[in-house]
C-alpha cells in the first residue's frame, strides 16, 4: 500500500507521519503515535469506545482513515489532561464511578468533552442524546449521566 | 454505613464512598489493556474457524497456507489431544477441533504470521472437508430418539440432569386454594463486555518457559488449563491479568483463544497476539443459555405457597463449560429465597450446536426467577392480593436452614421490600396511573461466593498476602482479578481500615502468577466475601506485629496500642504516641521485611447438604434484591419504555457505598437488557448479528434512572458484614418489567425479551381471543 505523509496537529503538537493510504485513524493513534488509551470494542462504527475529537467534534477513530484528518487537530484521551492534571470531566468520572471496568471510558470522556464544547451546560437529555453513540456495559450509565453533570455544573473541582 | 450502630465510630475507609483506586488510570487512558501491551516484535494470530454446525473432518490441509512467506506457524487439533474444560468432571473440549466440530465458529486451525495481511491469507489457503452431520439447535430435538451425539459418552445428548425434591410436594399441592402451571421462555443472551477477547503469549524456547497476558477473570484456572493442554510443568507458566475490560463470566473459565494463542507461540517460538474481533467474541460466547421452564406453583388463599415444581431445559450449546453448574444453580435457588414447604425440580442440560454456553451474571438462577417472580404476580393477581403482601407472606426468618440445606444467616429482603413500597409509591400510584403505564414487583438473590471452589485441593478458598518494608508502604498481594468490579480497592480500604491507616499507604499488587498468591477468580460474587475475609485476617496479623513494636517502644502492653490516624498510641494515655514509620522502623530492626498472610475457608457447616448436587448453591452468605419498575407501553407499536427503577439491595454491609452503587445499577441495567432486547439469535447455527448494531444492549437513550437503595443486615460472617452487591439484582428486574406490562396493559408476557414483536402478538392474540369469544356467544 502506497504510503503520504499525514501532517496533523495531535493532542497540540504538530507530527508529520508517512502513514499507509488505508490505514484507519485508530491504528495510526494506537500503533504509530503510540496513543494506546483510544479503544477498539467492536468491529467498526458500534461501540464508540473509539470517540476522539477532530476539530473538537467528536469522531469514530475505527471508521475513519487516518488521512482524512491531514491538516486538522485531533484529541485522545491522553490529550485531556490540563495544567499537569486530569481535567474536570475526568475528575468528574473518576469521583463519580462513571468509569467501571474503564474500556468505554475514553471514547465517553472524548464524547462528553465534545458535548460540553458545543454546549457548557447539558440538560440530562442532551447528554443522553449527545452519548448516544457510546456503549457501556458496566454502569447502565446512571454514574456517567451524574459524571457529564456534575463537571458541567462546576460541583467537581 | 454512619448511621449503623454496629459499626465503630472510628471507621473511615469502609462503609465509605471510595473511588476506584485505579481509576485516574482508566479516566486519564494511561490503564493498558492486554491489547495495549507491547507487541511491535508479536507476531499476528488468527483462527480458523468452521463453516459447519456438525461435522466429521475428513481432511485438513494447511500445506498451501504453511508454505506462504511471512507464515511462522500453523496449528491444528493434531498439536493438542488434551481435553480442557472448567469443571474437572466435564472437560471434553479441544482448543482446536480433532476429527470433529460441533458448532459454527468452532476453532480449527490457527496461524502466525508475520502481519494481518500474511495470516488473514493463509486462513483463506487452509482446506478442510468434511462428512455434515445432523446439527441440532433445538435442545428437544437434540433429545429426541435417534439424534447423533455430540458426545459418545453422553446419551440423547443430555450432559446432566437434575431431580430433587424436598418435602411433600403432592400434598403441599392438594393443600392448596390455587394452583397454576405456565410455561416460560428466555432467548439466550449473551455478556458483551466492552473489550473485545485478547491474549499475548510469549514462548521462551531456550528455557522452556511460556508467558500469557489475557484478559481473564480466573487467572489461576486459566494457568492450570494452558499447562495442562501444552503437557507443560505449571512453574514453566507464568500468568498475568492486565486491565480487564468487563467480564460478566465471559471470562470466568479458560476459553479456547487463551490456550491457542500458547500453542502457536510455542510453534512459533514467538511472541504470539491473538486478537478476536468483536464478532468473534460473540461466537466465543459462554452466555446464558436459552431456556423452557414449566412451572407450577401452589398457594392458599393468603398467598402463602404450599409446594412450587419446576422443569428447566437448557439449551447449552456444543461443550460442556459450566454447564451442570448451570444447571444446578437453577434448581438451588429456585425457591430458597422464600419459606417454601415442598419443592420439586427437575432440570435438563442438552447439547447442542450452538457456541457453548457458561457462566453469566446471576449464573443460573436468572432465568428461573423471571418464571417464578411471573407466576407468583400472576397468582397474587388471581387472588386478589398486593405484589407486596404476597412476597411477604413467604419470608424466611434468618437464621434458617432451608429445605434444600442453604444456611440463610442474614436476610434483609423484608426491608428491601418496604423501601421499594415506600420509593415507588407504590400504594398510591398502582392502578393509578394513566393508560398504557404499569408498575411491577419482583425478587431475588444470590450467592456471596460458592461454598465449594471448582477445584477442590483442600486449600483454603482465599489467600492474602501483606507486606511492609522500610519505605512504610503497606502492599497487598492478591490474585483477585480486578475487572472493573472495584476488588482492589476494595481490599485496601478493608487493609487500611484494619491498620488505621490512609488509603494512600496502601497499594494493590494483583494479578501475576509469579508474584501474586493464587485465587480462585472474580466468579460467583466470591471476592469481597471471601478475599475480604482473608484481607482482615492478615491485616489483623500484621497489626499485631506492629503494636509488638509500638508496645516495646512506648514501654507498654501490645494489647494496650491503637493506632488513630496512624499514630501509634496507648489506649487512653496521654502520650503523644508514635507516628507510623517510627513503628515500622522498630518492627523491621527486628525482623526485616514484614510478610504476612491471611486466609479464609467456608466452614463445613455452611457448604450445602449431602445430597448428589448439593455442592452447587450453598454459600456462607446470600445477598437480596426487591426491584421495582414502572414502564410505558405503547400498544401500537408494541414498544416498552422503562420510565424508572427502585431497587433495594441487601449487601449486608457497604464496604465501598460508590462501587456497591455503581455495582447494582450496573447488574439491574443489565437485567434490562434481557428484559427488552437482547437475544442471540441462529440461522442454522450461523449467528444472526453477531455485532453490537443487531445485538441490541440498550443505549443511554433508553436507559432509565435506576435509585438504589443499600439494605445492610450485617452479616456474621461477611468481612465488616459484607455480602455480594454485584449480581443479585439482576434477576429480579426481569420479571419486574414483564410485571409492570401485565399491570399496563393487562397481557403477561411469558418470553424474554420483551420486544415490540412479542408485545404485539400478545396483544394481537388476546384480540383474537375476544373475537373467538364473541362469536362464540
Amino acid at each position: 500500500m502506497a504510503k503520504s505523509i499525514l501532517s496533523l496537529v495531535l493532542n497540540g503538537r504538530r507530527r508529520d507521519d508517512a502513514v499507509a493510504d488505508n490505514m484507519l485513524l485508530i491504528d495510526y493513534l494506537r500503533e504509530v503515535a503510540g496513543l494506546t488509551g483510544t479503544k477498539m470494542g467492536c468491529d467498526g462504527g458500534e461501540c464508540g469506545a473509539c470517540t476522539v475529537l477532530v476539530d473538537d467534534r467528536p469522531r469514530l477513530s475505527c471508521i475513519s482513515l487516518a488521512y482524512t484528518v491531514a491538516g486538522r487537530r485531533v484529541e485522545t484521551i491522553e490529550g485531556a489532561r490540563r495544567g499537569g492534571r486530569i481535567s474536570r470531566l475526568q475528575r468528574a468520572f473518576h469521583e463519580k464511578l462513571g468509569s467501571q471496568c474503564g474500556y468505554c471510558t475514553p471514547g465517553m470522556i472524548m464524547a462528553s468533552e465534545g458535548l460540553l464544547r458545543r454546549n457548557p451546560t447539558p440538560s440530562d437529555d442532551e447528554i443522553r442524546q449527545g452519548l448516544s453513540g457510546n456503549i457501556c456495559r458496566c454502569t447502565g450509565y446512571v454514574k456517567i449521566i451524574e459524571s457529564v453533570l456534575s463537571a458541567a455544573d462546576g460541583s467537581v473541582p | 454505613m454512619s448511621e449503623d450502630p454496629a459499626m465503630p465510630a472510628s471507621a473511615r475507609l469502609v462503609g465509605a464512598h471510595v473511588p476506584l483506586i485505579d481509576g485516574v488510570e482508566k479516566v486519564s487512558g494511561r490503564a493498558e489493556y492486554t491489547a495495549d501491551l507491547a507487541h511491535r516484535d508479536a507476531l499476528v494470530g488468527r483462527i480458523f474457524r468452521s463453516p459447519y454446525s456438525h461435522a466429521k473432518i475428513t481432511r485438513l490441509d494447511v500445506t498451501d497456507a504453511l508454505a506462504l512467506p511471512g507464515v511462522a506457524a500453523i496449528v491444528t487439533g493434531e498439536d493438542c489431544d488434551v481435553p480442557f474444560g472448567v469443571l474437572p468432571i466435564a472437560q471434553n473440549e479441544y482448543p482446536l477441533a480433532r476429527d470433529r466440530v460441533r458448532y459454527r465458529g468452532e476453532p480449527v486451525a490457527a496461524v502466525a504470521a508475520i502481519d494481518e495481511t500474511v495470516a488473514e491469507a493463509a486462513l483463506r489457503l487452509i482446506r478442510m472437508e468434511v462428512e455434515e452431520l445432523p446439527a441440532y439447535y433445538d435442545p428437544e430435538k437434540a433429545r429426541m430418539p435417534g439424534a447423533v451425539e455430540l458426545h459418545a459418552d453422553r446419551p440423547g445428548n443430555l450432559e446432566r440432569d437434575v431431580h430433587h425434591e424436598f418435602g411433600d410436594v403432592e400434598a403441599g399441592f392438594a393443600a392448596a386454594d390455587i394452583v397454576l402451571e405456565k410455561v416460560y421462555d428466555c432467548a439466550e443472551v449473551t455478556h458483551v463486555q466492552m473489550e473485545p477477547d485478547v491474549s499475548l503469549a510469549e514462548y521462551d524456547a531456550e528455557r522452556d518457559r511460556l508467558t500469557l497476558h489475557t484478559c481473564t477473570q480466573v487467572p489461576y484456572y486459566v494457568h492450570l488449563r494452558v499447562a495442562q493442554c501444552l503437557g507443560m510443568d505449571t512453574s514453566r507458566v507464568r500468568v498475568v491479568k492486565p486491565y480487564v475490560g468487563g467480564g460478566f463470566g465471559h471470562r470466568s473459565e479458560t476459553l479456547n483463544f487463551e490456550i491457542i494463542a500458547c500453542i502457536l507461540a510455542r510453534a512459533a517460538r514467538a511472541k504470539v497476539r491473538l486478537k478476536l474481533s468483536r464478532e468473534e467474541t460473540f461466537v466465543t460466547h459462554r452466555g446464558r443459555p436459552a431456556t423452557r421452564i414449566k412451572l407450577k406453583i401452589g398457594m392458599i388463599k393468603d398467598g402463602r405457597m404450599t409446594a412450587c415444581a419446576c422443569e428447566t431445559l437448557q439449551a447449552g450449546g456444543a461443550y460442556g463449560g459450566y454447564g451442570i453448574v448451570t444447571i444446578l444453580y437453577s434448581g438451588a435457588l429456585l425457591n430458597a429465597i422464600y419459606d417454601i414447604p415442598a419443592v420439586k425440580f427437575d432440570g435438563y442440560r442438552v447439547y447442542t450446536n450452538t457456541p457453548p454456553c457458561g457462566a453469566m451474571r446471576g449464573h443460573g438462577t436468572v432465568n428461573v426467577r423471571f418464571a417464578f417472580e411471573s407466576l407468583l404476580d400472576q397468582m397474587a393477581d388471581e387472588l386478589g392480593l398486593d405484589p407486596f403482601e404476597v412476597r411477604r407472606r413467604n419470608l424466611l426468618e434468618a437464621p434458617v436452614r432451608t429445605i434444600n440445606d442453604m444456611m440463610v444467616e442474614s436476610y434483609g429482603l423484608p426491608q428491601c421490600l418496604d423501601w421499594v413500597e415506600e420509593a415507588s409509591g407504590w400504594k398510591a400510584r398502582r392502578g393509578n396511573l394513566p393508560k398504557g403505564k404499569g408498575l411491577g414487583l419482583a425478587c431475588s438473590h444470590y450467592v456471596s461466593g460458592a461454598a465449594k471452589p471448582v477445584h477442590w485441593t483442600g486449600e483454603p478458598h482465599a489467600v492474602v498476602n501483606l507486606k511492609l518494608d522500610f519505605d512504610g508502604g503497606v502492599t497487598i498481594l492478591t490474585g483477585t482479578a480486578d475487572i472493573g468490579q472495584g476488588s482492589s480497592t476494595v481490599l485496601a480500604q478493608i487493609v487500611g481500615e484494619v491498620l488505621g491507616l490512609d488509603l494512600d499507604r496502601v497499594s494493590v499488587v494483583a494479578n501475576d502468577s509469579r508474584i501474586t498468591p493464587k485465587d480462585n477468580g472474580s466468579y460467583s460474587s466470591r471476592v469481597t466475601f471471601m478475599v475480604g475475609n482473608a484481607a482482615i485476617e492478615a491485616a489483623e496479623k500484621l497489626k499485631g506485629i506492629l503494636a509488638e513494636a509500638a508496645a516495646r517502644k512506648l514501654d507498654a502492653k501490645a494489647e494496650d496500642i491503637e493506632c488513630l490516624g496512624e499514630i501509634y498510641r496507648v489506649q487512653g494515655g496521654q502520650d503523644p504516641g508514635l507516628p507510623f514509620q517510627e513503628v515500622v522502623d522498630e518492627a523491621l530492626a527486628e525482623s526485616g521485611t514484614i510478610t504476612v498472610k491471611g486466609t479464609f475457608t467456608v466452614p463445613r457447616s455452611h457448604q450445602g447438604g449431602r445430597y448428589r448436587g448439593a455442592g452447587v448453591g450453598p454459600s456462607m452468605a446470600y445477598s437480596y434484591a426487591a426491584v421495582a419498575t414502572e414502564v410505558t407501553v405503547d400498544e401500537d407499536t408494541g414498544r416498552v419504555t422503562v420510565d424508572k427503577v427502585w431497587v433495594a439491595h441487601d449487601c449486608g454491609f457497604a464496604i465501598n457505598r460508590l462501587a456497591c452503587e455503581g455495582q447494582i445499577q450496573g447488574a439491574v441495567w443489565m437485567g434490562l437488557g434481557q428484559a427488552l432486547s437482547e437475544e442471540t439469535r441462529y440461522h442454522k447455527g450461523l449467528p444472526l448479528g453477531p455485532n453490537m448494531f443487531d445485538y441490541r444492549v440498550p443505549t443511554i437513550v433508553e436507559s432509565p434512572d435506576i435509585e438504589v437503595k443499600i439494605v445492610e443486615s450485617i452479616d456474621p460472617n461477611g468481612p465488616f458484614g459484607a455480602k455480594e452487591a454485584s449480581e443479585g439484582a439482576l434477576a429480579a428486574v426481569i420479571p419486574a418489567l414483564a410485571n409492570a406490562v401485565a399491570d399496563a396493559i393487562g397481557l403477561r408476557m411469558d418470553e424474554t425479551p420483551v420486544t415490540p414483536d412479542r408485545v404485539i402478538d400478545a396483544i394481537l392474540r388476546k384480540e383474537r381471543g375476544r373475537g373467538r369469544k364473541r362469536s362464540a356467544a
